[in-house]
């Protein structure tokens, strides 16, 4: 029915097949968008935030979106900045998914806000001291630039390729690409350095504030650092999961060698610095504002030391040390664990560093105070996870995403 | 926020960060712009002809 838009020499599923997962997925798409719409028509009393949790799972939604979507920048940067020519083969796959998470961080800020349509007083009317006005710029811009990435992608369609400016475009584009993917390389150090920084200068909570260098805490770079270690690992993660749900190789062995390897050095020298960092404010930041490490950890429900043992060993050196071993690469079993682990522990990260730090009280006559998100939360936050399934669903069918599909499936 | 606006300070801060926006939104602009008006140049030159 539609394989006149199918890309050459590739198969894919029935377009029966195909409509059936979009509705299914599409049902889940619904049920977001009523619970976006009754915040937006209702207002944010729908939601369990509070003058404790000003920020909620939708912030760390962001954080965990933005830092799942680093890969597309530091794939762009390794790629058309340091010459990883080998990495053309997964750059395609890694701007749909930096598209995806991006456009996602936006839609939930959309919804965050509580009046979308006041979003622009942000650029007009900036407060240039603000980290998260830095963030929302570079937020807004590096979208730009992953809508310039993909834009190409969606021009090199069967049909529209053969339209001669929409073939002559994407030929230019492809030609400067190198000055967006900089450009890009540039607005995500910031922004994500930024998301880092904001929870870390706030000194009058002990449990995220950290010292830094000039007007950067640590976490400045912490938070850029883990962004390029774990994003291609989630690149890596989304790829292999394609590759078994469409039972397809989609890229060579010596690409996924290859960034495998580059991330785990990156997280690696990543996961020592992160632990520099946590012993120096475990012993000093933290005991010099009156606190001991152990009471982040103890007297509640939930938040135990175990956190900190998942999030450092579990899904820090144990992915790390599979990463830098080529044997470890060489398994699909063991790297598709190691990137799984990856992704669960930089979300734990941003979970750490928005919600617990929400939890923890500051005055000594306060109690840890816990939140559960309710249902329209949860539905908003599921929202784009069903928007980016569609999202590859469609473009994976219709679009010439891997470059080697076809040589690796003749 | 522009220079013009009442709520601008000719301080160095102001400049910083509101020259970074600027600089990033002028790439990206004259980045497509020149994508663009190239494009339509190899059209007319008859480029990119489907085969």
């Amino acid at each position: 029915m539609d394989s006149a838009l199918i890309p050459e020499g590739v198969t894919r599923c029935s377009f029966g097949k195909f409509a059936l997962g979009i509705i299914i997925v599409g049902g889940v798409l619904l049920w977001g968008v009523y619970a976006m719409m009754l915040i937006w028509l209702k207002g944010l009393n729908q939601t369990n935030m509070n003058d404790f949790y000003g920020f909620a799972l939708w912030i760390w939604a962001d954080l965990g979106v933005i830092a799942l979507g680093g890969g597309a920048f530091f794939i762009g940067l390794l790629r058309y900045i340091i010459g990883k020519d080998e990495l053309k083969n997964i750059i395609n796959y890694a701007v749909l998914i930096g598209f995806i998470c991006y456009s996602s961080a936006l839609l939930i800020l959309a919804i965050d806000v509580g009046q979308p349509l006041r979003s622009w007083f942000i650029f007009w009317h900036a407060n240039i001291h603000s980290m998260l006005t830095e963030v929302a710029f570079c937020l807004s811009c590096y979208f730009a630039v992953l809508t310039i990435e993909y834009i190409p992608l969606i021009l090199e369609n069967r049909q529209l390729n053969k339209v001669p400016f929409f073939h002559n475009l994407a030929h230019n584009m492809h030609e400067v690409m190198a000055i967006f993917a900089a450009t890009g390389a540039f607005l995500s150090f910031f922004h994500q350095g930024s998301l880092g920084g904001t929870p870390a200068v706030l000194y009058g909570r002990p449990f995220a504030f950290r010292e830094g260098i000039f007007i950067w805490p640590w976490t400045f770079f912490l938070f850029t650092w883990s962004a390029a270690a774990y994003g291609p690992c989630f690149t890596l993660f989304v790829t292999r999961l394609t590759e078994k749900i469409t039972k397809k190789k989609l890229v060579k062995q010596n690409v996924i060698d290859l960034l495998a390897k580059i991330s785990g050095w990156t997280m690696g020298t990543y996961i020592i610095a992160k632990i520099i960092d946590t012993w120096y404010w475990a012993t000093v930041t933290a005991p010099d504002m009156g606190s001991n490490l152990i009471d982040f950890y103890s007297n509640n429900p939930f938040y135990g030391i175990w956190i900190l043992v998942v999030e450092i060993v579990i899904c820090g050196i144990v992915p790390a040390l599979i990463l830098l071993t080529p044997k470890g690469r060489s398994n699909p079993t063991l790297l598709f664990t190691a990137v799984l682990l990856a992704c669960i522990g930089v979300l734990l990260n941003r979970w750490v560093m928005v919600l617990q730090v929400m939890a923890v009280p500051v005055m000594t006559f306060e109690n840890w105070v816990m939140y559960i998100p309710s249902w329209q939360e949860v539905a908003t936050t599921i929202l784009p996870v069903a928007y980016g399934i569609i999202l590859v669903m469609i473009s994976f069918r219709y679009l010439p995403i891997f470059p080697q599909e076809r040589e690796l499936n003749s | 926020m522009f220079p013009f606006s009442f709520e601008w300070i000719w301080d160095v801060g102001h400049m910083v960060f509101m020259g970074g926006l600027w600089y990033a939104l002028a790439i990206l602009g004259l980045g497509m712009t020149y994508c663009i008006l190239k494009s339509v140049i190899d059209t007319m030159q008859g480029k990119g002809v489907h085969h």
